[in-house]
This record gives C-alpha cells, structure tokens and sequence, in this order.
C-alpha cells in the first residue's frame, strides 16, 4: 500500500500552479471523424498536460486551455491530419515561471 | 490569416526595404545571444518572442553550463540569475527496489570561474534576452512568428507575425525558434518530415522545500547545489529521469522517448509519481510541496539529426537546429545554444558587412561551429544518443548493475563468497543480457569517449 504521506496530489490541483493565458482561439482543432478510427490513440496516453480524452463513441474529447504547447499531441499523432497544431496567439498560453 | 504551426507556409514579396538588419526569432539563449553579437556588431536587430517575456515558454532538465559565456559576458558569474551552483553530480542507475548511485563532488565548482548552475528558464532567459537589449537589440515580445518572407528566387527576407502589419523585413533570418521549428521546416532545412523517433519528452514538477531542509537532505550548504541523473525509472520507455536543486526548491522529472512513451500506454505523471516514491528518492523530496508543472520536447538525435544549418538568408540555432546533447553523462543544451546563437549572430554581421547574405554568404556559421565544442562534440559523441535509448540500455542494463553490485555487498555466509566472474554471469544471465551485446556497446561508449 502507498504511503499516505506521498500520495500524489490529483492532477487537477497540479495544474492549477500552472498559469495560463487563455487565448479566445483555439490553437488546437482536432478532426474527431478521424480519431474514430485510428487504433492507437497516442495523443490520450504522451500529452502531458492530459488533454486528450476518449469518448464512448471512439472519438476525442479536447481542451486547448492548459496546454504546455510542447507539441507532442501532433508529433505522436497517427491519423492523417486528425489534430491540427499552432501556436496560440503572441502573449498567450502557457507561462512557466520555474521552467 | 495563418498561424504558425507545421503547416506554415511561406509568403513571397516583391523587393522592399529592410525593416532590420537581422531578425533573430525565439528570444531563448541561442536568439538572446545572437542578438547580443549583431547588435554588438552595430547592425539593427528584433528579436521576436511569442511569450509575453522570455524564457516564459522554456523549460529543461537540470543544469546550465556557461563557460562558453566568458566570450560573450565578462564575468558573467557575477550577474547570471543563479538558483545554486552543482558542486555535487551524481549519476544513479536503479530498479524499483534498487539504487546505485555514483556521487562526485567538488568545491572547485563551488566558486569562481564556476561549471554549472541551475536556474529558472524565466530569469535566466529574461537576463540574456536583456545584455541584448542593452547592447541595442530590440526585443518584440508577445509576437508570434507566423511564416517566412522570401523574394522571388526563393532567398527569405524576412517574417510575418501575427501582428496587425506585422512583417518584418531583414536581411537575414536567425530561427532559434526552438524544438519544433516551424521556420527550419517551412524552408526545407529538416531532411525528414516526421521526426518523432528523435525527440524526447521531458516532463518536471517544481517541489517547495524550505532551504535548510534541501541543504541537510543533500548535504550542500550556501549556493552549493545538487543535480542526480538517474536510468532505469521509466518502465523500461527510453529516457530517464532527473532531480536538481534550486534555492528553496527541487525540480524531479522523466525525460521519455516519444514513440516509447505513446506506445507504452503510460502516462508521463504516472512515471513521475513512481519516481517519487522510489526508495532512494522519497525522502529527498518528502513534504515538497507542487508550486509548478511543466512539459517540453528535447531534440535528442544528436548529431545524425541535425537539419541544415544555412540557407539563402537565413540561419538555424540552438534546440531549433537539434543541438542538444543527451548522451548518457553529458546532458548539455544551453550551452550549445549559446555558442551556436553567438556564431549565427557573428556570421550574420559577416555576410551583411560583405553584402552577401546567400548560403555561400553565410557559409562562415559552419565553419566557426565545426571548430568550436558545438559541433566537435556533438560530431564526437554521435553513436552516443541512440546507445543511451536503446532497449538494451534502458530495460536490461540498469537491474543487471544493481544486482551484480548487490551481490558484491551481500553476505551470504555459510555459503562462499562467489568471485566476481560468477557474479557478473549470473546478473548479465537473471536481466537477459548478452555477451556480444554487452561487448559492442561497451565498444561504441568507449568510441565515444576518445
């Protein structure tokens, strides 16, 4: 059994010391048709800010706010065009202070 | 309007008047310090940053290396934002139950001309992205980079940015645009399109420790600090981990091989949560409490993996131009970046002071990298990259050391000692290593090491 006294903290929490710059657009858009049938799902297990989420249905739900930009989503992506990537907006996204 | 991505596209312009002499696009520490040298060379300079400051999207691994800044900064140790200086090193290879751990110290590096530091990218970058300014550089924060100008032979002339009449006409382009390059692929510099098997994924969480706690738990005292490499905690995905000192914090991560990491259905945090818990880690961080979480891709392939350095117009440095070295003990990537932004930044002045900024103009970018540690070293240690990742390395080799050295130490009277060929047999055998394998990669290490 885990120690309690190093139970890690629910991801959520640890997002929260991240600050975000939340950009009006999107800088992410993922093709949910293709998703459906792609097998693999890379993008659910690498992303690192876990903003990949499978639905019922086979395809992927996606939030683009607390995105660490690494680029790992579209690099590991299998299907064809499935998510397309940019940078968010100049001054926007991601601010590490620890980096 | 377009973004800038992987799909960027290059937009061509009819002759125009140079907005700059130079634009230097990323504001990390190979754009800072090409800036710093065009500038300092008297020709007019951006740097563009799409962060609202510099270093605000950069994250790395553990320690900065500045002697190459003795060229740049006179006595830089004195102004860099300094966390602590690693006067402790040490290398661990482990199971989940064992750590062997190589611990060297020295107070030489303890004070000055110093080795390596640990600092935060934000003020770190900020500081070297300010000696540019300082010297005349102007720095354009907020900006993001969307695409390449060229004239219509093809040579690029500038950027457009996603400012409102935000085109920026030079006459060269230096991209230190960083791991992803969108300005190095868009001009055809990478010879591959997809390069996931070169990259790695370095994922860190920053803990609050209180100062006397870090220096009791890793024996430092005043700036001294701490920086452990460690093999063998990932689940057997290429990579590693790592754990460093700040000043009244630690950073812990894993760096993971990014086909392995998507193939291995774990996530980064899961392995990062083991980490922690790992015996020989636990308590070095127990009771650190989150302040940050950051994620990064590292261009790992080494030397095979670098994309063209020149083009007509345009030059490429830094984690832009894969100029990062992870080969098992040397773990360098600032210090790359520095030396190649000070070249790129050198070279430039060069060609436009010779009215030639074509390839051929700027041809002097890779002459003075190939007689500098930049790309000797990374030339020298090429086979190095691929070893460190291999299977072998990553899921054989760590358990077969810890158990040979667990039997070394082990007594097991009544039974006798077992010499050391026993031992080594049986551990090489009990972690499915191979003789002739273990012979070819102790050849290709020691190749490296000439």
């Amino acid at each position: 059994m885990t120690d309690r006294r190093y139970q890690e903290a629910a991801f959520e929490d640890v997002m929260s010391t991240v600050e975000f710059r939340v950009s009006p657009r999107p800088h992410i858009t993922v093709d949910t048709d293709v998703c459906r049938s792609c097998t693999t799902k890379a993008c659910v297990h690498a992303c690192p800010a876990d903003l990949f989420v499978p639905t019922s249905e086979g395809g992927i739900l996606f939030n683009y706010e607390q995105c660490f930009e690494c680029g790992t989503c579209y690099q590991v992506c299998d299907g064809e065009g499935a998510i397309s990537w940019s940078y968010p907006d100049g001054g926007a996204g991601v601010v590490f202070k620890r980096g | 309007m377009t973004h800038a991505g992987p799909d960027s596209v290059s937009t061509v312009v009819d002759e125009t008047t140079k907005t700059f002499d130079v634009v230097v696009v990323g504001a990390g520490p190979a754009g800072s310090a090409a800036a710093l040298e065009v500038a300092r060379a008297g020709y007019s300079v951006a740097l563009v940053e799409r962060g609202p400051f510099p270093g605000a999207k950069n994250v790395y691994g553990g320690v900065v290396y500045g002697r190459i800044l003795d060229e740049l900064v006179p006595r830089w140790w004195e102004r860099m934002p300094v966390q602590r200086w690693v006067t402790r090193r040490a290398t661990m290879v482990m199971t989940p139950t064992q750590a062997l751990t190589l611990d060297f110290r020295t107070q030489d590096w303890g004070k000055p001309p110093y080795n390596g530091a640990t600092a935060h990218r934000a003020d770190l970058d900020s500081w070297l992205a300010e000696l540019a300014v300082e010297a005349g550089a102007v720095l354009v924060p907020s900006t993001v980079v969307t695409g390449l100008l060229r004239d219509h032979a093809g040579a690029v002339v500038g950027v457009r940015t996603d400012r409102p009449d935000g085109d920026l006409t030079a006459g060269v382009v230096i991209a230190c645009d960083g791991v992803n390059s969108f300005l190095a692929k868009e001009a055809g510099m990478y010879r591959t399109g997809h390069e996931a098997e070169h990259l790695t994924l370095g994922v860190k969480q920053t803990l609050a420790l209180p100062r006397e706690a870090i220096e009791e738990r890793f024996a430092v005292s005043g700036r001294d600090g701490v920086d452990i490499e460690m093999l063998g905690c990932t689940r057997g995905i290429p990579g590693g981990g790592f754990l460093y000192t700040n000043l009244d914090s630690v950073s812990i991560g894993v760096v993971l091989g990014l086909t392995g990491v998507s193939k291995a259905k774990t996530r980064p945090e899961e392995l990062i949560a083991e980490l922690k818990r790992h015996p020989a880690i636990a308590p070095l961080i127990k009771g650190g409490e989150q302040i940050e979480y950051s994620a990064h891709l590292i261009p790992e392939g080494g030397y095979r993996a670098m994309p063209e350095l020149i083009g007509d117009g345009m030059l490429v440095a830094g984690d832009a131009a894969a100029m990062c070295l992870a080969a098992g003990i040397w773990l360098e990537g600032v210090n790359f970046a520095l030396g190649a932004g000070m070249y790129a930044g050198r070279a430039a002045a060069a060609a436009l002071k010779a009215g030639d900024v074509s390839g051929q103009g700027l041809a002097g970018y890779r002459t003075m990298l190939e007689r500098s540690f930049v790309l000797a070293d990374h030339r020298k240690l090429r086979d190095l990259p691929g070893l460190v990742l291999s299977d072998r390395m990553q899921q054989n080799y760590p358990g077969m050391v810890c158990d040979l050295v667990q039997g070394l130490f082990q007594v097991d009277n009544p039974l006798p000692k077992p010499g050391l060929r026993t031992l080594l047999r049986r551990s090489a055998k009990d972690n499915g290593v191979r003789w002739r394998d273990l012979v070819r990669d102790g050849w290709t290490g020691m190749r490296g090491l000439r």
